[in-house]
């Protein structure tokens, strides 16, 4: 075996000996181990989250040290639940949301469906088709804005090339009707390719002899499909919605290099919006609330989905 | 003997000197906009490095970032900078909240007088509360919102004629802003050289400061003003009043009719962009950049020329420009305040406007020279005669803030009149100030 | 007896769907040839219209990049001594000179100190902690893991709020500590769950007999866990260290220049008077390059990680 000396030595302990020395317990272990992890956690997240809760029932402004910090109760989410602009935000968001998710589920299940026909070198185009959910999403929202630029950009002339139109006679960015499937695309571009693994790894995780039953039952194409591979792929696809769900209401790095939630406000995604109260207006206490909202939001809504998920799984 | 000992004397003075800068050789940072001005500051820092000993270093952050970094590193204690020549609006809430060290007593102990500085840079970059002999900034760089144009094509007889049949008016710089609207809407999708150029390019920008700045060089002109009587909060009659509402119309319809398309959301730099790649006839932009236009090889020298913000009521220009502050978290703030009174000396100043910096200096500004020194340091003058800067206040940035959106929302987003636009907006800056105590 | 079988696709559908995934694959490919490209456009060619597909190549974005540049007078540049370098002649071609570096290298190795620092601190701590989860019953296990997870379900703006307050009283605001424990409170999250998949798989036998053998429970974690944890470990390294390297919203609201990573730096990437395309897309391709490389070393992983090892293949 080995012949390292803590070996030798611990072959040649008698058994209650080195029970003695191998001294912590499997309980202290585990503490140990988890430990520092917890003790991050609650340093970093945790009781900052405590904080915010508290600060959000206060007038406190972060770049005003002198000045007096009153509670004031709930008059922050009193005012942010009454505010008609906060709700244009939230819409926004949720158009965002509903359109990503809609285009990315379709293309992205079509697109797992075809390399699932095992073509010759799916595995290199899959990897390619991979790339661009791996960037910096900021990096790359800045430089879709250069893409979207009407007169210099390359997606105004693709558009041309295809439909005749003038390439400076539609502005992406700048269009109040264009600006919110502007962020749409990039982010559909960027995020296909995860919902397309999911749905990947959900269609290969159906054994063959189903398909080969049903052959024999004589069942269309057609109908195996809707019978068998749509209902085996589901919980993938529940899950692949969720984690984009998730992240989609998150967003900011991406949408904020492209539009700035402009214009107007037209593509002002909650956190966009979050980020002005809080380190543009240093509303800390306002902002606080307000985070506390979008925290319980995302946080019931995904409850009930999962909810929804473990039941379909059970069937 | 006594050479000897005038030998020793100069050798002890010299050794002390020499020991007395390297003691305190410091690496000190300012900090400031990414523009042209600030590379002519990096050049005219060598000076006061070889004088001093000091090592100058220079954290540039671009214009729509500057404000958000800038303000982000004054309120997280941060000691990046030790000089920083911050925006004229920060002054309230840089002395307020003790981001800027007061300069009073060094001021006297330095002999520098504020007198020696032109009334309008002091009282919009210095003081705070405003008017008042409290000192937290030193001017270092006036501004204002200003126009060029191309010379080539307002020259051009054939241009000039279509003009003189479309309007009954000769082509020239604009007196009034419906003069200038009507020259953009003239050149707005015409045909130059083979290229289809537009009228001109404004202040569009929705994320920091932009379209406020854009907008304020029309609403001044018209007699805007924040407040009924200065300092009472009273805004209802004087944000909204039909004046206001008349020129936010005007400054839309612009947007709408007289500029290149994709300008949705361009400020300083789209503006020089259109420009230098031929696209406009007229383009807005603050004066720090005419130098670096005017010396521009493709559309500078005799194809450029500039004007001030037009009149229409009355005379108006936005203000821009920035003092320069000691930051009070910094350690090494007696090496700033050597660099600021380096900055102050009348020969410094002379230097540095030579080298494309605006300085606010009397003996700069007066000197009887100034006027023919540069094409557009008469417009200079003039412009600084006429100037009014936003809200000062600590709470600037939220009053910004609510001004953007809405603002942004009414040209940009087509949303709603201009009269609800300002009516949302007194509303907004009502909320602001009874927040702060001051309603 | 014969080979047909009615799971495998016909060579028309084949055909069929090699074509159409081919051409997204391309398609999707543009926008990122296009970056590429643009470094490697003068600033003029850049912003030409129509855009130009074909042009002259220039170093021109490169040298922008890692270089700050003055403009000076055509009399003052025409006294200078002769350029010595190549990237000197590209920018007195602009009538400008160097004035010195860039700060796009400080902003990059940033990057790495980060990446690296969290991404190292993550997997350590993430590793002990994993262990324990699959092998040692923990009260409350599951709600443990749920609340690890659950931190990743917060805005990022949101959770900068406090980290804002809190960094700035303890004086972490703007520093490389600062950003390396914030990143790796994030990435715990994921390190923890995907380990603790990795390590499940790992059978409990190998260590059980390493017990017997009289090894002690930490002999039996690093001698025998450990080594066959070694793959997972490296992927899951991989997938900590991208997030820090692309993470945008913390690094703008908490890092100003000390600390800055390339993230919040590239967009900011400005020329002298105008954008400056070319420099913007060089420092997006270098920035973005070793992503990609990782992506394809990864591949076999890669599903794992970006569902934090909820679906595994």
């Amino acid at each position: 075996m080995s012949d390292k000396s803590i070996d030798r030595v611990a072959a040649a302990t008698p058994a209650p000996v080195a029970r003695k020395i191998r001294g912590l317990s499997d309980r202290a272990i585990a503490w140990i181990f988890v430990a520092p992890t917890i003790f991050l956690l609650l340093a970093i997240n945790i009781f900052p989250l405590i904080w915010t809760i508290q600060l959000s029932f206060t007038n406190y402004k972060a770049n005003r040290i002198g000045r007096e910090v009153k509670n004031i109760g709930l008059r922050n989410y009193e005012r942010i639940l009454t505010d008609s602009d906060i709700w244009l935000n939230m819409q926004a968001t949720a158009h965002f949301l509903f359109w990503t998710i809609f285009f990315q589920v379709l293309i992205g299940f079509t697109l797992a469906w075809l390399i699932n026909k095992k073509f010759k070198g799916n595995d290199l185009w899959t990897t390619i088709i991979v790339l661009p959910m791996m960037l910096s999403p900021a990096v790359v929202g800045n430089f879709w804005k250069f893409l979207y630029q009407p007169q210099i950009g390359l997606f105004n002339y693709i558009v041309t090339w295809f439909t005749g139109a003038e390439p400076s006679s539609f502005e992406m960015l700048g269009s109040v009707d264009l600006a919110p499937w502007s962020i749409v695309i990039v982010d559909t571009w960027m995020w296909t390719p995860f919902v397309m693994l999911i749905c990947l790894a959900g269609l290969r995780s159906i054994p063959d002899y189903i398909y080969e039953a049903a052959e024999i039952d004589r069942a269309s194409k057609l109908r195996q499909f809707f019978t068998i591979t749509i209902p085996m792929v589901l919980p993938f696809l529940m899950l692949a919605v969720l984690f984009r769900g998730i992240e989609n209401f998150k967003m900011f790095d991406l949408v904020v290099q492209l539009t700035g939630g402009g214009p107007g406000s037209t593509t002002e995604l909650t956190s966009i919006n979050l980020k002005r109260e809080a380190f543009e207006k240093w509303r800390t206490g306002y902002a606080s609330a307000y985070a506390i909202i979008l925290f319980v939001t995302v946080f019931g809504l995904a409850s009930i989905y999962v909810k929804a998920l473990n039941k379909v799984k059970e069937r | 003997m006594k050479h000897l000992k005038l030998a020793t004397v100069s050798a002890l003075t010299l050794s002390a000197a020499s020991f007395g800068s390297a003691a305190s050789a410091e690496d000190l940072t300012l900090c400031w906009a990414a523009w042209d001005p600030a590379n002519a500051l990096v050049e005219l820092s060598k000076e006061f490095e070889a004088e001093s000993g000091h090592t100058m270093n220079f954290e540039f952050i671009p214009w729509p970032n500057f404000a958000d970094r800038m303000l982000n590193e004054l309120n997280s204690g941060g000691k990046l900078c030790d000089l920083l020549i911050g925006d004229s609006q920060w002054i309230g809430g840089g002395a307020e909240n003790g981001h800027y060290v007061k300069l009073n007593d060094f001021f006297d102990s330095a002999g520098i007088s504020m007198d020696d500085f032109a009334p309008a840079t002091v009282y919009a970059y210095s003081t705070w509360p405003k008017g008042t002999p409290n000192y937290y900034a030193l001017p270092a760089m006036g501004d204002a919102n200003g126009w060029f144009y191309r010379k080539d094509w307002f020259t051009d007889p054939e241009i000039m004629a279509a003009f003189k049949d479309a309007t009954g008016r000769e082509l020239g710089e604009p007196k009034t802003q419906k003069e200038m609207l009507e020259i953009a809407q003239f050149f707005q999708g015409r045909e130059i050289d083979g290229k289809t150029v537009y009228g001109a390019s404004i202040f569009t920008e929705r994320g920091s400061e932009g379209i406020t700045m854009g907008v304020t060089s029309a609403l001044y002109p018209w007699g805007f003003k924040y407040e009924n009587t200065p300092g009472s909060y009273d805004m209802e009659g004087a944000v909204n009043s039909p004046e206001a509402v008349e020129a936010l119309e005007f400054y839309k319809e612009f947007y709408k009719t007289a500029t290149p398309p994709g300008y949705t959301n361009s400020y300083m730099g789209e503006s020089l962009d259109a420009f230098k790649s031929g696209q406009v006839a007229m383009a807005m932009n603050w004066f720090a950049f005419f130098p670096g236009l005017y010396a521009d090889p493709n559309t500078g020298g005799d194809k450029i020329d500039f004007f001030v913000n037009p009149p229409q009521n009355q005379a108006g220009s936005t203000l821009g420009g920035q003092g320069i502050s000691v930051v009070s978290y910094s350690d090494k703030q007696d090496a700033a305040l050597e660099y600021i009174k380096w900055f102050a000396n009348p020969e410094v100043q002379a230097k540095w406007w030579s080298v494309g910096g605006y300085s606010a200096h009397n003996s700069v500004l007066q000197d009887p020279g100034f006027k023919d020194s540069a094409p557009f340091a008469g417009d200079f003058l003039e412009a600084m005669d006429a100037v009014q800067d936003f809200w000062q206040e600590p709470a600037y940035a939220e009053l910004l803030l609510a001004m953007q959106k809405r603002i942004h929302d009414y040209v940009v987003a087509d949303q709603g009149t201009a009269q609800e636009a300002l009516d949302k907006l007194i509303e907004d800056w009502t909320e602001v100030f009874e927040d702060e105590g001051k309603l | 007896m014969s080979s047909f079988s009615v799971t495998e696709p016909s060579k028309r559908i084949k055909w069929f769907a090699g074509t159409m995934v081919i051409l997204y694959a391309l398609i999707t490919m543009i926008p990122l040839a296009w970056i590429m490209m643009t470094g490697f456009k003068t600033p003029p060619d850049s912003i030409s219209y129509p855009p130009k597909v074909i042009f002259e190549p220039s170093l021109e974005g490169y040298v922008n990049l890692f270089t700050t540049r003055t403009r000076i007078a055509p009399d003052d540049l025409a006294a200078l001594p002769p350029p010595e370098t190549w990237y000197d002649e590209i920018v007195r071609d602009r009538n400008m000179v160097i004035a010195g570096p860039s700060k796009f290298g400080e902003r990059f190795v940033n990057s790495v100190i980060i990446g690296f620092g969290s991404t190292f601190l993550s997997i350590f701590l993430g590793t002990l902690a994993a262990y324990a989860f699959s092998r040692f019953k923990i009260p409350l296990a599951d709600d443990l893991l749920f609340f690890i997870l659950s931190t990743r379900m917060m805005p990022p703006i949101a959770v900068a709020i406090p980290i804002f307050l809190m960094y700035r009283n303890l004086g972490l605001s703007d520093t490389h500590l600062g950003m390396i424990l914030l990143y790796t409170a994030v990435n715990i999250s994921l390190a923890v769950w995907l380990l603790k998949g990795f390590i499940d798989e790992i059978p409990r036998e190998y260590e059980e007999a390493a017990l017997i053998d009289g090894y002690t429970r930490f002999q039996a974690f690093y001698k025998v866990v450990l080594p066959q944890a070694a793959t997972g470990i490296a992927s899951t390294a991989i997938f900590c260290l991208i997030f820090a390297w692309n993470e945008y919203a913390f690094a703008v609201l908490l890092t100003s220049a000390t600390a800055q990573t390339a993230p919040p730096f590239i967009p900011t990437i400005i020329g002298v008077g105008g954008l400056d395309w070319p420099a913007v897309a060089a420092g997006a391709t270098i920035f973005l390059l070793p992503v990609m490389i990782f992506t394809i070393l990864l591949r076999k992983h890669l599903l794992r990680g970006i569902t934090f090892g909820a679906v595994r293949k």
